[in-house]
C-alpha cells in the first residue's frame, strides 16, 4: 500500500509528466493513478490536482464520475461481473455468489481481509462467450462453476493476474459470417494510397478548396474532395446507431472553420449486445487506422483520438503497437505516403466506465478531461468538437466501410445492400442461440435468416440494437435489417420462448439508471423511478397504477431529457409492455392499490423483539 | 430603419438581440418561461428542464436554446405545464424537503414553481436519500438535503467569485454536490460568507447561519406574489427601442 504522501509523489509525479502536466488528460492521468495504486487515495487526488493547476473539487468530480475509478479503497483483487440480460441468462448471479461464498465476500463491498472486491459491472462486451467477468481490468470469458473455482483458488494463493494462466484471457473473434468488411483483404496503405491517387488522376475541377490548409499543396489539392465525393457517393451511414450520412458530416467538418480539425473514432461500445468494434480493434486494427487516416486527408485533420472503452484495456498495447508499425510505415506521421503535408497521427484514449461517454459531445468532454456530460447542442461537433474546433465523431465499423470505399469507390460500395442502406452491417448475435458472435450481412437481411444461420430456435423475442433500439416478437421475424426498417448499431440478442421478457426489461432499466449521467433531471430521477416501479412488480407488489407511472415516466423522459440515453431509457419497457403484456400481468397484484412494501413483513422485527407471534401480532392478511 | 429579428411566442411577437437565448428574449420583452437552473446573471445551464418548449416543432430547453427568425415557441400550453408539474415533483422525490420546517420556505424557489404550476400532490414515492448536513463553517450551514443540482452556486463561485468552493460529483441519482477541500469540509474551502455562491441557493441548501427567521413566515419573497410575476420584475430589459 502506497501510503505516505511521500512515497506517493514521485509515482503520481511520473504518471502526471507522461502526459505532459494536461489538464485534458485527467481521465488518462486519473485512470493510471489507480492503475498504479489499486485506487485514488486522497492525498494522490490532491497531488494530481495540484500538479494539474486544477481544484480540487475537479479531479474528485471527474474521479467520482466514471465507475471504474474509486477514491475509497478496494480489493487488491477487483473482480467485476458483467452484467448484461445474457450474461444474467448464463447464469452469472450464481457464479457471483459461489465466488461470494467462496472468498467470504459481501458483492459491492472490499471483504474484511482487503483481498477483494466483486461486484457487477454493465455489459463488457463479450455477449457470445459470456458470463464474463473482469479482474483488475482484465477480461475473463465462458465463465463456468468450475472455472470460477480455479479463479478463487489463484486469489486465495494471492497470485498476481499477470501470472494466471493465458487460456483464462483468451477472447475469441467468433466470425461465423464474413462479407466485405470482415472478409476483407486489403493491406495497411492501401486505402491512403488509393485516395492518393483519386487526387492524381483528375478531378481539377473540385480542387479549389482553400479552406482545408492542405490545399496549400498543389497537386495534393485534389485528393480530399475526391475522397470525400466518394464517401458521399457510396451513401455510407454511421454505424453506432443514428445513421448519419458520413459524407454530409464530414463535408460539414471540412467547410466550418476553425484552427484545426479532429478525427475521432468511437469505440467506446457500450450499448449491452454489441462487440463487434471489440472485433474489429482485435483483428483489423490496421483497416480502422486506415479508416481514420481516410477521414483526416478528406476534412484536413492533423490529429486524432481512437477513444477505446474501459472494458478494453487489454487492446491498448496491441493498439499502440500497430500505430508504432503504422508510424515506421510511413502510414501515419509527417508526409503520409511522401504526400507533402499530409500529417497525422492518432491517440488513443482510454475511457474508464461509462457507457454515456459513447455519445459523441459526451465523449468530447471526457477527451477534454471532463466528466462525461452530454452538451447543449447545437453546437454540433462538427462546428464545434473537441477544443471548441471542427470535430467528426464516426463509429469504428463506420470508418473501416470508409477505408474500403476509399479503395473500391462509391459506386461499388452502393451496389450493396438496399437502395437506402447500402453495404452491409455487422451483428452481434448472442443470448439463446446455438453459434454465437458476428455476422456480417449486406443490409436488407430479414431476422428470420438471421436467426436460421445462428441455430435460434423456439425464439420468442429479438432485441434489436441494445436496450437504447427495438424489441420485437415472433410476428415480425419477416422485417429486415436496414435503416428504413430496423436500423442497428449491431446488438442482435435472442431470447427464446423460457425467458421472462419482464425480467429482459428490468434488468435494461437498471442499465439505464446506472449509466444516466444525472445531468438532467428527468433521467437522473426517472431512470432510477423507473427501476423503483420495476422493482416493485418484481416483488409482487406491483399494480396497474405502477404501470400507468411506467407511462408517465416515458412520457416525461421522451418529452425532455438532455440526451438520447433519456430517449431511449423507456423502450425496453414500453416495448415488452406492449408485446409480452402477460409477463407484466402476472406479476401484477389485481387491486388498483398495493403498498410498495409488505405491511405485515415490516413488523417481522417487532415480532421477534417482543417474542410474540400471535394473531393479533399480525396485520389482515393482504390479498 | 432595420426590422429588428422577432419569434413567435405563443402566438405574439417576441424581438430579440443577435445571441440572446429564447428565454433571456422573453424575459425582456417580459414574458415569463418557467425556469429553475437558468439565472439572468450566469452563463444557461439546461439541467432542470423545466424551461422546455417547443421550438419549430421540437422539444428544447428554452434557456439554452438561440433564439432566431422566423421560429415559433409554444411554451403557455397544458402539455408543457404537465410536464414542468412533473419535472417540479420529480425533485421533490429526489431529495429531502419538510418545507414546513425549512428556513427557506417563502423564499425557495422550487416550492414557489410548485405553487404558481399548481403541483397539488406528490406524485411519486420519493427516495429519502441519507444526506448529511455539513455545519462545519461558522457562518454557513449546507443542508444537502434540498440540493437540486441546479449548479447555480457552482456557476456562480466560477464565473462572479473566481473561486471553486462548489463542484458536482458522482453520478446519476448518485450525483451529488461537494465543496472543494480534501476533507469535504466547507470550513476547509476558500468560501466567504460574502460571495455570490452563497447568496443564490434556489433551495434551502446553502443558507447564512443565525439570520434564517429574520423575516417571518408569511412576509417572504413569494409569499407575496407569485414567481412568474417576480421574475418578470427582476428580468434584465433592454434600453426601450423605438418601434416603426
Ligand atoms: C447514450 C449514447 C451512447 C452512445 N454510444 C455509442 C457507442 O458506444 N459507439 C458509437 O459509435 N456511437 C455511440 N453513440 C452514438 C454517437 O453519439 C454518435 O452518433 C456516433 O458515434 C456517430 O458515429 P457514426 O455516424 O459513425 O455512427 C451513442 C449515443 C448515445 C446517445
Ligand atoms: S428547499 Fe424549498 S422545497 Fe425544499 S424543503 Fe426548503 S422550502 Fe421546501
Ligand atoms: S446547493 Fe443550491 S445552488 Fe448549489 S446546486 Fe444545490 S440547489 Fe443548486
Ligand atoms: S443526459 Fe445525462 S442525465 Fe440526462
Ligand atoms: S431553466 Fe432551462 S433547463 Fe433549467
Amino acid at each position: 500500500m502506497p501510503d505516505t504522501p511521500d512515497e506517493l509523489e514521485p509515482r503520481v509525479r511520473r504518471i502526471i509528466s507522461r502526459w505532459g502536466h494536461d489538464p485534458g488528460a485527467l481521465v488518462q492521468v486519473l485512470r493510471e493513478v489507480q492503475e498504479e495504486f489499486g485506487y485514488l487515495p486522497g492525498p494522490a487526488l490532491t497531488l494530481v490536482a495540484r500538479l494539474l493547476r486544477i481544484p480540487y473539487s475537479r479531479a474528485k468530480g471527474v474521479a467520482s464520475f466514471y465507475s471504474f475509478l474509486s477514491d475509497e479503497p478496494l480489493g487488491a483483487y477487483r473482480v467485476l461481473f458483467s452484467d448484461n440480460i445474457t450474461d444474467r441468462m448464463a447464469g452469472s448471479d450464481s457464479l457471483l455468489e459461489a465466488m461470494c461464498y467462496r472468498l467470504w465476500a459481501e458483492p459491492g463491498k472490499v471483504s474484511a481481509d482487503g483481498l477483494v472486491s466483486i461486484a457487477r459491472t454493465s455489459c463488457t462486451g463479450m455477449c457470445d462467450q459470456g458470463p464474463a467477468l473482469l479482474v483488475n481490468g482484465r477480461a475473463i470469458t465462458a465463465l463456468t462453476g468450475e472455472r470460477v473455482e480455479r479463479l478463487c483458488d489463484l486469489i486465495l494463493a494471492r497470485t498476481p493476474v499477470a501470472e494466471w494462466p493465458a487460456e483464462f484471457f483468451a477472447v475469441h473473434d467468433n466470425v461465423r459470417r464474413a462479407d466485405i468488411l470482415l472478409g476483407h483483404t486489403q493491406q495497411p496503405g492501401d486505402a491512403i494510397r488509393a485516395a492518393l491517387q483519386r487526387g492524381a488522376a483528375g478531378w481539377s475541377e473540385h480542387a479549389a478548396n482553400e479552406r482545408s490548409w492542405r490545399e496549400a499543396y498543389v497537386g495534393a489539392a485534389q485528393g480530399p474532395i475526391a475522397t470525400l465525393e466518394e464517401i458521399k457517393r457510396s451513401n455510407l451511414r454511421g454505424r453506432g446507431g443514428a445513421g448519419f450520412t458520413t459524407g454530409i458530416k464530414w463535408e460539414a467538418c471540412r467547410q466550418a472553420t476553425g484552427l484545426t480539425r479532429y478525427v475521432v473514432c468511437n469505440a467506446d461500445e457500450g450499448e449491452p449486445g454489441t462487440f463487434k468494434d471489440r472485433v474489429l480493434l482485435t483483428s483489423h486494427a490496421d483497416l480502422v487506422f486506415e479508416g481514420m487516416t481516410i477521414a483526416a486527408y478528406a476534412i484536413g485533420a492533423s490529429l486524432g483520438f481512437l477513444y477505446l472503452r474501459g472494458e478494453y484495456r487489454y487492446l491498448l498495447e496491441p493498439l499502440e503497437a500497430t500505430l508504432q508499425r503504422r508510424r515506421a510505415a510511413n502510414l501515419l506521421g509527417n508526409g503520409i505516403c511522401g504526400q507533402p503535408g499530409f500529417d497525422f497521427d492518432i491517440r488513443i484514449h482510454v475511457g474508464a466506465g461509462s457507457y454515456v461517454c459513447g455519445e459523441e459531445s459526451a465523449l468530447i468532454e471526457s477527451l477534454e478531461g471532463k466528466r462525461g456530460v452530454p452538451r447543449n447542442r447545437p453546437p454540433y461537433p462538427v462546428t464545434h468538437g473537441y477544443k471548441q474546433q471542427p470535430t467528426i465523431v464516426n463509429n469504428v465499423e463506420t470508418l473501416c466501410a470508409a477505408a474500403l470505399i476509399a479503395v473500391r469507390g462509391g459506386d461499388w460500395y452502393r451496389s450493396l445492400g438496399t437502395l437506402k442502406s447500402s453495404g452491409t452491417k455487422i451483428l452481434s448475435v448472442a443470448g439463446d442461440v446455438a453459434r454465437p458472435g458476428l455476422y456480417e450481412y449486406p443490409f436488407g437481411v430479414t431476422l428470420r435468416q438471421v436467426l436460421e444461420d445462428c441455430g435460434g430456435a423456439d425464439t420468442q423475442a429479438i432485441q434489436i440494437s441494445g436496450p437504447s433500439g427495438v424489441c420485437v416478437d415472433a410476428t415480425e421475424f419477416g422485417r429486415r435489417i436496414a435503416f428504413e426498417d430496423l436500423p442497428t448499431a449491431g446488438a442482435f440478442t435472442v431470447f427464446d420462448a423460457s425467458r421472462d421478457m419482464f425480467d429482459v426489461a428490468r434488468n435494461y432499466a437498471q442499465f439505464f439508471a446506472h449509466e444516466s449521467c444525472g445531468f438532467c433531471t428527468p433521467c437522473r430521477v426517472g431512470t432510477s423511478m423507473l427501476v423503483a416501479s420495476m422493482d416493485k412488480i418484481h416483488a409482487g407488489n406491483g399494480t396497474q397504477h405502477d404501470v400507468g407511472e411506467i407511462d408517465r415516466l416515458n412520457k416525461v423522459l421522451l418529452m425532455s431529457a438532455h440526451c438520447g440515453l433519456g430517449h431511449t431509457a423507456c423502450n425496453p419497457i414500453l416495448d415488452t409492455l406492449k408485446r409480452f403484456r402477460p409477463a407484466y400481468e402476472r406479476k401484477l397484484r389485481s387491486l388498483d392499490f398495493a403498498p410498495a412494501f409488505d405491511l405485515d413483513g415490516a413488523l417481522h422485527r417487532a415480532r421477534k423483539m417482543t417474542g410474540r407471534d400471535d394473531a393479533d401480532a399480525h396485520l389482515e392478511a393482504q390479498p | 430603419m432595420n426590422e429588428r429579428p422577432s419569434f413567435l411566442l405563443d402566438g405574439d411577437e417576441v424581438p430579440f438581440e443577435p445571441g440572446q437565448t429564447v428565454m433571456q428574449a422573453a424575459l425582456a420583452a417580459g414574458r415569463y418561461i418557467p425556469h429553475l437552473c437558468y439565472h439572468p446573471e450566469f452563463t444557461p445551464h439546461g439541467s432542470c428542464k423545466l424551461c422546455t418548449a417547443r421550438i419549430n416543432g421540437r422539444l428544447m430547453a428554452a434557456c439554452t436554446t438561440p433564439a432566431e427568425t422566423a421560429t415559433e415557441v409554444e411554451s403557455e400550453t397544458e402539455e408543457l405545464n404537465d410536464l414542468r408539474r412533473t419535472l417540479v415533483q420529480m425533485l421533490f422525490a429526489e431529495g429531502n424537503h419538510f418545507c414546513p420546517s425549512c428556513e427557506k420556505s417563502g423564499n425557495c424557489v422550487l416550492q414557489a414553481l410548485g405553487y404558481d404550476l399548481g403541483v397539488m400532490t406528490a406524485g411519486f414515492r420519493h427516495f429519502f436519500p441519507d444526506r448529511p448536513v455539513d455545519a462545519s463553517h461558522p457562518e454557513i450551514l449546507l443542508d444537502f438535503n434540498r440540493c437540486i443540482l441546479c449548479e447555480l452556486c457552482v456557476r456562480a463561485a466560477r464565473e462572479v467569485d473566481g473561486k471553486h468552493v462548489f463542484s458536482l460529483a458522482g453520478r446519476g441519482l448518485g450525483k451529488h454536490l461537494i465543496v472543494n477541500a480534501e476533507s469535504g469540509r466547507l470550513a476547509d474551502t476558500d468560501v466567504k460568507v460574502t460571495d455570490k455562491a452563497v447568496e443564490v441557493c434556489p433551495v434551502g441548501v446553502i443558507l447564512r447561519k443565525r439570520v434564517g427567521f429574520a423575516t417571518p413566515i408569511g412576509a417572504r419573497r413569494y409569499d407575496k406574489s407569485p414567481i412568474s410575476a417576480q421574475a418578470l420584475a427582476d428580468a434584465p430589459r433592454p434600453l426601450e427601442r423605438n418601434h416603426d
